[in-house]
């Protein structure tokens, strides 16, 4: 039984950093780079893509055995797109404010490739108990990565942090931090720090083991 | 008409999809390595989202409004785009082959391509007329390819710059990214 609670532990915290989705799987890029201009927006997306994980995640594992190999990708894709319209209720009830600065980036949950990798590498291969911890701690870390994201580019860009108004920064704030291009070039510093504080050798290329479509770009290989 | 050229240039240029609304960026990253590929990729998704666009907006305007269904937009639209992406492939494979062998295997990377559910989505939430859309589309399309294009001639030249161990691979691809969608904010305020 102890053994038991150890692993599950495990698979929680295995997705807060060793495997953070973001940094080092580099899974889902579009929301990343998009919603980080405040941090705030960060925390939102990140907690409105953990809800869409953790449902997809179980209902998916409960389901396994059911859905034929064959239509998978359909019927995964059914099912959560289902729990982001879920959530797009929720949000646009009682977080309305939430609701209209994530705007279309709400919608494209439904395609993040973390919610689909986890349901393609773990969630159809184990039980419901671990697929659930599996994606709270995917989840969290996404959170975390989102919110430190986040919370660079505001304070650079705009001077302020969770409505904090920072001294120096915000009298001549750094505008292209919160534009496109400062999403590009702070998330490429942030993953060249990740790469430097971990040992392991820095991946060359983008997340694609957890995308259902390695095939297609001849990417499949190198996850093995 | 000019409304038009509006709506297919600002898509095209000052909102680019990949560079300043970070719609597909994973092909934008995994397939600019070389030029035929971001082309051929470029190519595949100008027309699945035109199709995706002809398909869903008489789903939504026809079937999901009048039932006061547009809360089933996500699911719908995505299924399609899915069904739709399988049907091309098929008829591509049976009656087209040489197109097939050039463009078969981008088909099903696009059904989980945010940019193509954007796309629809967007259509939808500008209260875009049937003809707008379908001009929306391909300049969102148009756009996707331009940056892959650009963006594969950028990598051919860091392929051989030396760049520092810790840069290498991703973050540099990102950086180099980011001065390409500098380039692109000098197209800001062109058509407002």
């Amino acid at each position: 039984m102890a053994d038991n609670k150890n692993s599950l532990t495990k698979e929680i915290t295995k997705g807060i950093i060793k495997e953070n989705p973001t940094l080092v799987m580099l899974l889902g890029m579009c929301p990343t780079l998009a919603v980080t201009t405040q941090a705030l927006n960060g925390i939102g997306m990140g907690f409105a893509t953990t809800f869409v994980l953790l449902g997809s995640n179980i209902v998916i594992s409960a389901l396994r055995k059911i859905i034929p190999d064959k239509v998978r990708i359909p019927a995964f894709i059914i099912i959560i797109a289902s729990f982001v319209t879920l959530i797009g209720f929720l949000l646009e009830g009682f977080v309305p404010s939430l609701y209209e600065s994530l705007g279309i980036y709400l919608t494209l949950i439904t395609v993040n490739c973390i919610i689909f990798g986890r349901a393609e590498m773990f969630a159809s291969k184990n039980g419901v108990v671990a697929s659930a911890c599996d994606a709270i701690g995917m989840g969290i870390g996404f959170t975390l990565a989102l919110f430190f994201m986040g919370s660079v580019r505001e304070i650079i860009g705009s001077g302020k942090w969770l409505g904090l108004t920072i001294p120096v920064l915000s009298e001549n704030p750094m505008l292209l931090f919160i534009m496109p291009a400062g999403g590009f070039f702070t998330l490429g510093v942030i993953i060249a720090l990740v790469n430097k504080l971990s040992k392991k050798k820095p991946p060359q290329e983008l997340g694609c083991c957890g995308c259902p479509n390695a095939d297609a770009c001849g990417k499949a290989g190198d996850c093995k | 008409m000019k409304t038009m050229l509006v709506i297919l240039l600002s898509a095209m240029l000052t909102d680019n999809f990949v560079l300043s609304k970070f719609m597909g960026i994973c092909p934008f990253l995994g397939v600019s390595k070389k030029l035929d590929s971001a082309s051929g990729m470029g190519i595949a998704v100008t027309f699945v989202m035109i199709c995706a666009t002809l398909v869903t907006y008489p789903i939504h305007h026809g079937i999901l409004v009048p039932n006061g269904l547009e809360y089933f937009d996500t699911v719908v639209f995505i299924l399609v785009i899915a069904l739709f992406v399988q049907l091309v492939e098929n008829f591509l494979k049976k009656c087209v082959p040489s197109l097939y062998s050039s463009l078969g295997v981008y088909l099903p990377l696009i059904t989980t391509n945010c940019a193509v559910l954007g796309v629809t989505v967007l259509n939808i939430d500008n209260n875009y007329s049937f003809g707008e859309s379908v001009v929306n589309a391909l300049g969102a399309g148009l756009g996707f390819m331009l940056a892959l294009v650009i963006f594969s001639g950028v990598r051919k030249k860091l392929e051989y710059a030396d760049i520092p161990e810790t840069f290498k691979g991703v973050p540099a691809t990102l950086i180099a990214a980011s001065i390409v969608s500098v380039s692109f904010m000098g197209f800001s305020g062109l058509f407002s």
